[in-house]
């Protein structure tokens, strides 16, 4: 691994990175830690500490300076849905003129039961559809319910759309970016 | 299915986001808990042995993180199961799932940098002979599944 794998990182915390080299890496090797989880003893900065070269309090700092800047959007519990019982997941797609994907995009993404909501390029003519959002719900008719109810609410029935249930999860895990694989 | 206690609900209602950074972490969660820090600990233990849990950490956001992508093949129903083995033990795979569509094997493959990430895929496409659909994020508008659980929606 070098450095250029993950100049981000570096400079989100321009204020440990100037302390030298030896800290440049150490938050490498941080950013590959906390991929994994944080440990599960009493003073778990203490531990990537150690595993990492660099002090508990650069460990912390560098922790809430990734979550100032964004970086770390989320830093808490990551709960595996399906175990707790969300069992229907649907990928709703939608084709929507160009001119009006940013509007709704924005709107989906402030319903309360859709939980991501991207735009991505369509791949003609395989693939029309530009807008992309995720219901994750207890069972496939109550989705269904949901996604009916957005689409009056929404003015979404001349919108052609298609809904892909999930039907076996083969993988699901956080990203992995600066470990070896 | 798993049930949970009514401290473990509130555990994770409490801290899908927002846990301490300082020293002791698990201690400030059992204070506002009312438990005490083994309890935490050993709560956080057993709901990731359970599945509950995939990890206690950092969520990265994907487009600084590192590059990341949305893919899709179209494979023969009967050979699913194998594609999408394949498709798991090819580097950088976070998520892969089997889906109602003529696309039905849909996954996201990670890398360190846009370059590895399309090294990535054109290998996997190669060895899976299948054409991929290839989604990269346009723009996100909603990215975070730290939604509150509807507990008593839940069997």
């Amino acid at each position: 691994m070098t450095l250029h794998h993950c100049p981000e990182s570096l400079a989100m915390v321009p204020e440990i990175a100037s302390a030298g080299p030896v800290s440049a890496w150490g938050l490498l090797r941080l950013r590959r830690q906390l991929e994994l989880g944080l440990p599960l003893t009493p003073k778990p900065y203490e531990i990537l500490a150690e595993k990492t070269g660099l002090s508990e309090h650069e460990v912390m700092t560098a922790i809430r300076q990734w979550q100032a800047h964004g970086l770390i959007k989320r830093f808490g519990l990551v709960v595996r849905h399906r175990t707790l019982g969300y069992t229907a997941n649907a990928m709703v797609v939608w084709d929507v003129p160009d001119d009006h994907v940013q509007a709704l995009g924005q709107a989906l993404a402030h319903t309360s039961y859709i939980t991501l909501c991207y735009q991505r390029p369509r791949r003609l003519p395989d693939w029309p559809y530009n807008l992309f959002c995720m219901i994750h719900g207890v069972d496939r008719q109550r989705v269904m319910n949901q996604l009916a109810t957005l689409i009056a609410e929404q003015g979404l029935e001349q919108t052609p759309h298609a809904v892909l249930f999930s039907t076996k999860a083969y993988r699901q895990r956080g990203g992995r970016y600066v470990s070896h694989d | 299915m798993m049930r949970l206690d009514s401290t473990d609900r509130h555990l994770i209602n409490l801290f899908q986001r927002d846990l301490p950074v300082c020293e002791r972490p698990y201690q400030a969660m059992s204070r506002q808990l009312g438990i005490a820090e083994e309890d935490v600990i050993e709560r956080l233990h057993s709901l990731q042995a359970s599945q509950v849990l995939s990890r206690v950490g950092p969520v990265f956001e994907h487009s600084r993180a590192g590059a990341s992508l949305l893919a899709a093949v179209a494979a023969p129903e009967e050979q699913l199961d194998l594609v999408a083995a394949r498709v798991n033990r090819a580097p950088g795979v976070n998520h892969n799932y089997a889906r109602e569509h003529t696309y039905n094997l849909w996954f996201v493959m990670t890398a360190p940098d846009e370059e590895t990430l399309e090294e990535r895929l054109d290998e996997l496409e190669h060895q899976l002979r299948l054409p991929m659909l290839r989604l990269p994020m346009v723009e996100a508008y909603h990215i975070d599944l730290g939604f509150p659980i509807d507990w008593e929606a839940l069997p």
